[in-house]
């Protein structure tokens, strides 16, 4: 078992004509994903790298009923409309790629999905991956392996560097999981955390956070109050981030008197989560935890 | 996108909510006009975008147009906490009976708008809440219901005001909430929300702060450059890059914000000093590395470069490309250390050791000889 994405994953490309979407299509392709349709209204009856592309979701739904999972390459204008035909359409799990969201969009649509009790990975995210399964996302495959660690994140390449550092460790990966760079997010460390817990394959969690809002704070308080079964690591970026300073993600900022890395690490060291001081070092931390 | 206090202040009025009359000054004769025109007394405040404005000496009282004009030239022109004073918000005084506090603000774990208030106006919200958080109510509203009066009653009936008071307060929440959304704030601020001396609720200062992804749908600010960026700062927004300044020597170039902000941690945890973040991004282009690269060597304070880069959807021989070109031109007494893996890294390496540079494969080794590199300069 691993988490919301497996050998029965079957996804539908929103935006799969474009620069983005059709490069990572073949990306997708290349790595084994059961990629069943793309989506660019108005482009119905085309193809990419052999995958038939609709002008809608509802009609590659009807086509392909076996689709469950959705990625979107849609522009920030657009992409809200993208998420709730996806919804309204059936989709289970919509992974969003798309950066620069208005956040009272995004709210929106996180508040829609939650509701109709689809999952939203994202916006502004990498994807999520089951290495050997199903990689629904931009990552590069090759630095992920099939293993025991799940891994949840709010970077990208920090996520390859730290998953690269697993793999090479011989622990490789259950599932890795970007949920996104942006001040709110659809799944956040939490949800995760409570998906992981049930996976009989992730034996541990690596948490990649940074600075901005208080996701690893309520993390560690979960972890503390639940009594969390498996060991979990941790990283955070940003400890020498100013306040005040968007640093590259919207949502990476210290402000109002939130945010700074060094809250985060306390709060996780508190629920007893091994929190490393660079990203190898996660490697060995988990190597440290699963002998025990 | 902060807004300065008196297009908060425009947008202020365009929604109904009052506030004391002003005008806008650029010179030392405007302020005065505009005072006579207020009656003869004003209060002039520096229109800058940094907090802290009035303990720095940016808020003065006038007496007469004749000394609004010689506030006026003093303070035009000089520099608070950095940053210049091109114009001051010409204001009626208020007499100040009490000071209330409003914003609306969006919660990122409960991913609604927030609506905070307190009887306790005037002073820094954080202190407040930091010490007597029950003296602040906090309402959150759901995105897709929207803001119901039930909402403003839960507000307005913990504040200590008249009946009808309390009608004008729920009108400026109700208004507030509607620019709030209608302008894709992150937050709308009324502080201090005054009290004055015949009761009325007078929005004293007004701070806005619009989302910087909803830009394309304010193109009216889109337009604006920020006094609050240096130079460097702009031009790297011009390329697109995310750039912040810092105070070290060691400039830092990486693709991805995570990955970059855990290098600048790197040199910090090995006793070196960042001078900067810039992420490149993903997927770029060897003309893009060389400006963002340039950007840096060209910058004063930056001894060494660090660049770190782990090529997924970035091709580390494009990077290597970039890389070389800006140290032709730029690279006179600047040194440079580059960490590359990924895709196409052999050519990339390649590219790199023909120009006389070697590449590390770990970035905790990259970082230790940035540190290194820079102690004996």
């Amino acid at each position: 078992m691993t988490v919301l994405v497996d050998k029965n994953t079957h996804v539908v490309v929103q935006g799969i004509t474009g620069r983005e979407g059709s490069f990572h299509t073949k990306a997708m392709l290349d790595y084994g994903t059961k990629v069943v349709a793309g989506v660019t209204p108005g482009k119905g009856g085309q193809s990419v790298y052999g995958v038939p592309v609709y002008d809608s979701v509802y009609e590659a739904v009807s086509k392909h009923p076996e689709i469950n999972t959705s990625i979107i390459f849609v522009p920030s204008p657009y992409a809200p409309d993208a998420v709730y035909e996806a919804i309204e359409a059936g989709i289970d799990v919509i992974v969003l790629i798309t950066e620069h969201i208005p956040v009272h969009d995004s709210m929106r649509f996180i508040r829609y999905a939650k509701l109709r009790g689809v999952s939203i990975i994202g916006p502004n995210c990498p994807g999520i991956i089951s290495p050997g399964e199903s990689k629904v996302g931009i990552m590069p495959g090759h630095v992920f392996s099939k293993g025991k660690v799940g891994i949840v994140s709010r970077s990208g390449t920090l996520t390859y560097e730290i998953a690269y550092a697993i793999t090479k460790a011989g622990l490789g990966q259950s599932t890795a999981v970007g949920i996104g760079g942006d001040p709110i997010t659809g799944m956040n460390m939490i949800d995760m955390l409570e998906r992981f817990r049930e996976d009989d394959e992730t034996e541990a969690i690596v948490l990649i956070g940074e600075i901005g809002g208080d996701m690893e704070e309520r993390a560690a308080e979960y972890i503390r109050r639940i009594n969390y079964e498996k060991p979990v690591v941790a990283f955070v970026a940003g400890r020498t981030a100013p306040p005040g300073k968007r640093m590259g993600h919207a949502g990476a900022i210290i402000s109002m008197g939130t945010g700074d890395a060094e809250s985060k690490i306390r709060a996780l060291e508190a629920s007893g989560v091994k929190v490393a001081s660079t990203p190898v070092e996660v490697a060995k931390l988990l190597k440290d935890v699963l002998k025990g | 996108m902060k807004l300065y206090e008196y297009e908060a202040k425009q947008l202020f009025s365009l929604y109904s909510i009052p506030v004391p009359e002003y005008g806008l000054a650029r010179t030392p004769e405007e302020a005065r006009d505009i005072t006579e025109r207020l009656g003869g007394k004003s209060v002039l405040k520096a229109q800058v975008l940094v907090a802290g404005r009035g303990k720095a000496g940016g808020i003065k009282f006038a007496e007469s147009p004749q000394e609004a004009y010689e506030l006026a030239k003093e303070l035009l022109g000089t520099e608070i906490k950095g940053e210049k004073v091109n114009s001051l918000l010409v204001s009626k005084i208020v007499g100040i009976d009490r000071e209330l506090y409003l914003s609306i603000v969006i919660d990122r774990s409960v991913g609604a708008a927030s609506i905070l208030a307190s009887s306790e106006g005037g002073i820094d919200i954080e202190e407040l809440a930091a010490k007597s958080p029950e003296k602040i109510i906090r309402v959150y509203v759901d995105p897709l219901v929207g803001l119901k009066p039930y909402h403003v009653r839960r507000i307005t009936e913990t504040i200590n005001l008249s009946d009808e008071q309390k009608k004008v307060l729920q009108d400026i929440i109700l208004n507030l909430y509607r620019l709030f959304v209608d302008f894709d704030c992150e937050l709308a601020e009324i502080n201090p929300l005054a009290v004055d001396k015949e009761g009325k609720l007078v929005p004293v200062d007004a701070k806005v702060i619009i989302d910087d992804n909803a830009l394309f749908r304010r193109k009216e600010f889109a337009e604006r450059v920020s006094a609050e960026l240096s130079d460097f700062e702009l031009e790297a927004k011009k390329h697109g890059f995310s750039y912040v300044e810092l105070d070290g020597n060691i400039g830092i170039i990486g693709n991805g914000a995570g990955l970059t902000m855990a290098t600048m941690d790197l040199v910090k945890l090995y006793g070196g000093k960042p001078a900067n973040f810039l992420d490149i991004g993903g997927g770029a282009r060897a003309e893009v590395v060389e400006k963002a690269a340039s950007l840096l060597l060209k910058h004063p304070k930056v001894k060494v470069l660090l660049v770190n880069v782990l090529g997924g959807i970035t091709r580390c021989d494009e990077v290597a490309k970039g890389l070389v070109n800006a140290l032709k031109t730029y690279g006179k007494d600047k040194k440079l250390v580059v960490r590359l893996t990924g895709t196409n890294e052999e050519e990339g390496k390649r590219i790199l050791s023909d120009a006389g540079i070697s590449a590390f494969d770990s970035m905790e080794d990259a970082a230790k000889n940035a540190v290194a590199l820079v102690k004996v300069m």
